[in-house]
């Protein structure tokens, strides 16, 4: 192949201008996507880097700010419960979002069903499905009445302002970034592939475990990077339904911006976003998520 | 799983499959549609049976109702003479291979050969015999570490293939197998294929809807017509007596001739086509008066002014008109009139020697009573 490779590509070479006129017609996606690159230029880039200059020119240049992390025992604290709470949220939207996608794509007339319950949190705020939790997670709410009426407790349980809360509330919000990735691997296997292994001698296990599971391994790499990075920032839901000393790495920043404590607050900013970066950066150099990157570029 | 191996009921190394009145509806609403109306079927050990058929006859749904995909709406299917209707595929021990291969992208091809063999609990020593056993028997030695997608349509074809036999399945069903290949790589296959089974002895189940790929390999054909069997037999039966109008239509080409009975002589009928008497072969014993539709193939019919070396010449005749005359390479095809309006087709072998007839000339056509069949 190569040997009839070489002359083709060099007669290509030889025969190709040195300085091609320029291309207008190069320039138009760029042109197009002009506007948007300028907003988020202006609005969003320069306010995000001069924000974490901060961290390390207020008020003169120096790395101290960082060094201070070190041995500050509240930012430490902070961090593990942020790494904590995202993981925990992380695995259980994985073990809840898992048997939920398989059953969207394989339900058909109730397909559609299923998808407006699933996307149903994304129509509605933040803030109030987090006062939805309050009212269900409170001492009078109805987990707690569900819960006595079924004699399973015999005084209300504290739920509300516990780490539990935090975690339950965010599973609900964050669920659809774990199941539309996983359903969407799930919809592209091949189904003859299911009815090759059964016909192999695969029972429904064995199919699920060597051929499926496997198979969606690009749609769960990415839910779970969704939702874990997304996990890290979350601030109204942890504030309003988590317990009073499980602050979060936003909740810590809110505060220090709150107290005007610029320098302390784009520190623990930049560490937040480095975090999440740094989580990215791994996830691409693993087999299975890597090609999920570059199938979800195609 | 007493089927497992090769030892499970039944005589030789395959199994016998005989499907009674099976019926397949998908959609219930409306009971009409039945994608298979009453298969019966009984396919002898060691068979390379072929259903043949026009696109939505029913081939594939009859095929994924013996693999265990889809269940029956009525029947039953028996492999071995046990009943498998109720038991699940993957406990139905039948090698498979799909039109498209089904090959597992995520698999080397040694792990998509071993696959089967992985799932019957085979220690792994003995499943990498086996599975070279296979490769070499599919002629891809040295490929085992590939992926699916590093091969060629070809080769991933005989992947599927050794996936299939790799675990001695004692029925391979195949799918339009060879569909998704040039013409070239299909001939080709199509004589692996026939080795294939005379190795491995086991009943081939073979779908597929190209006729010359059916008539080269199989043993014997079931014709499928809008989920039924229109005829089952030998390529020869079925070349030279279909059995029904659709079969003589479908299988190569065929002339039907119009014509009424006015008797019949033991098993050959006489009937008038055009004001000429012409004797047919024919099964069951029309009255006198009933119309029929005779058939016959355009190469059995000459010209009855050719010379007829050592061979009296045929009994049946008729005179036409020569209304086109296309010559072809190795063969002159003529189209030619009856009196009646009646199109016939007749193919001569082309010869320097023999005389090329004109457009509008008027000639006189025969054909032997054996080559002539009421349908
Ligand atoms: N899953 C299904 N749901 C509903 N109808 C179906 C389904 N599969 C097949 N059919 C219908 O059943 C009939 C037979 O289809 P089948 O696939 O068995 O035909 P086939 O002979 O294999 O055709 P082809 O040569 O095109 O593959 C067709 O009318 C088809 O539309
Ligand atoms: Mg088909």
């Amino acid at each position: 192949m190569s040997e009839i490779a070489q002359p083709a590509s060099l007669a290509l070479a030889v025969s190709r201008p040195r300085s091609p006129p320029f291309d207008w017609r190069r320039a138009v996606p760029f042109l197009l996507a002009a506007p948007l690159l300028l907003y988020m230029v202006v609005l969003y880039a320069l306010p995000v880097v001069a924000m974490l200059l901060r961290s390390v020119n207020d008020p003169t240049w120096t790395l101290a700010n960082y060094a201070t992390l070190l041995d500050d025992v509240v930012f430490q604290k902070t961090f593990w419960i942020t790494i904590n709470t995202s993981v925990t949220v992380t695995l259980g939207c994985l073990i809840l979002g898992y048997p939920v996608a398989m059953g969207l794509v394989r339900a058909r007339s109730m397909a559609p069903f299923i998808l407006v319950i699933i996307l149903l949190p994304f129509w509605t705020s933040v803030l109030v499905r987090s006062y939805a939790w309050m009212v269900l997670l409170g001492r009078h709410g109805l987990v707690n009445e569900a819960l006595l009426a079924l004699g399973m407790i015999d005084r209300p349980i504290r739920i509300l302002n516990t780490p539990l809360a935090t975690q339950i509330a965010m599973i609900h919000i964050l669920l659809p970034y774990m199941i539309l990735p996983i359903a969407n691997a799930l919809r592209q296997i091949d189904p003859s592939l299911i009815r090759a292994a059964s016909g192999l001698g695969s029972t429904p296990f064995m199919t699920f475990r060597q051929v499926i599971l496997p198979l969606s391994m690009s749609g769960v790499a990415a839910g779970t990077l969704l939702t874990f990075v997304l996990a890290l920032g979350f601030y109204i839901t942890p504030a309003m339904v988590g317990g009073p000393r499980d602050i979060t790495l936003s909740m810590l920043i809110a505060q220090q911006v709150d107290q005007l404590n610029w320098a302390y607050a784009a520190t623990l900013s930049a560490v937040l976003l480095a975090t999440a970066l740094a989580i990215l950066a791994v996830a691409r150099k693993l087999p299975g998520v890597g090609n999920a990157f570059k199938t979800s570029m195609r | 799983m007493s089927s497992a191996g090769t030892n499970g009921a039944g005589s030789g190394k395959g199994a016998s499959v005989t499907l009674s009145n099976l019926e397949k509806t998908y959609d219930r609403a409306s009971a009409a549609a039945k994608a298979v109306d009453g298969v019966s079927l009984d396919i002898r050990s060691g068979e390379f049976l072929t259903m043949l058929g026009p696109s939505g006859s029913g081939k594939t749904t009859t095929l994924m109702m013996i693999a265990g995909f889809e269940t029956p709406t009525a029947g039953d299917i028996a492999i071995d003479g046990k009943s498998v209707v109720a038991m699940p595929p993957y406990r139905r021990n039948i090698g498979m291979v799909f039109q498209n291969y089904a090959l597992f992208p995520h698999l080397t091809v040694e792990e998509n050969v071993g696959f089967p063999l992985k799932q019957r609990g085979v220690p792994k020593a003995e499943r990498a015999r086996l599975v070279a056993e296979a490769l070499e028997l599919v002629h891809l030695p040295g490929y085992g570490a590939r992926y699916p997608r590093q091969l060629s349509g070809g080769q991933q074809q005989r992947v599927a293939v050794a996936r299939a036999v790799v675990f001695k399945p004692r029925l391979l069903l195949m799918d339009e197998p060879l569909g998704a290949l040039d013409k070239q790589l299909r001939e080709n296959l199509q004589l692996e294929m026939r080795r294939l089974h005379a190795d491995l002895g086991i009943t081939f189940i073979y779908v597929t809807h190209d006729q010359e790929e059916a008539l080269t390999m199989s043993d014997r054909i079931a014709v499928m017509n809008d989920g039924k069997v229109a005829q089952v037999g030998t390529p020869e039966d079925l070349y030279d007596r279909p059995e029904n109008r659709f079969v003589a239509g479908f299988i190569g080409e065929s002339n039907f001739l119009p014509a009424v009975v006015r008797g019949v002589e033991n098993d050959v009928v006489i009937a008038e086509c055009d004001g000429a008497l012409i004797r047919a072969l024919c099964p069951g014993r029309p009255s006198s008066g009933e119309k029929v539709t005779l058939t016959t193939r355009p190469e059995r019919l000459r010209f009855a002014d050719s010379t007829w070396i050592g061979e009296q010449m045929p009994q049946n005749r008729l005179s036409v008109t020569v209304t086109e005359a296309v010559f072809a390479g190795e063969r002159c095809r003529y189209m030619l009139q009856a009196g009646d309006g009646t199109s016939i087709v007749l193919k001569e072998p082309s010869s320097a020697a023999i005389r090329r007839r004109a457009v509008g000339e008027r000639a006189e056509i025969a054909w032997s009573v054996a080559d002539t069949i009421l349908v």
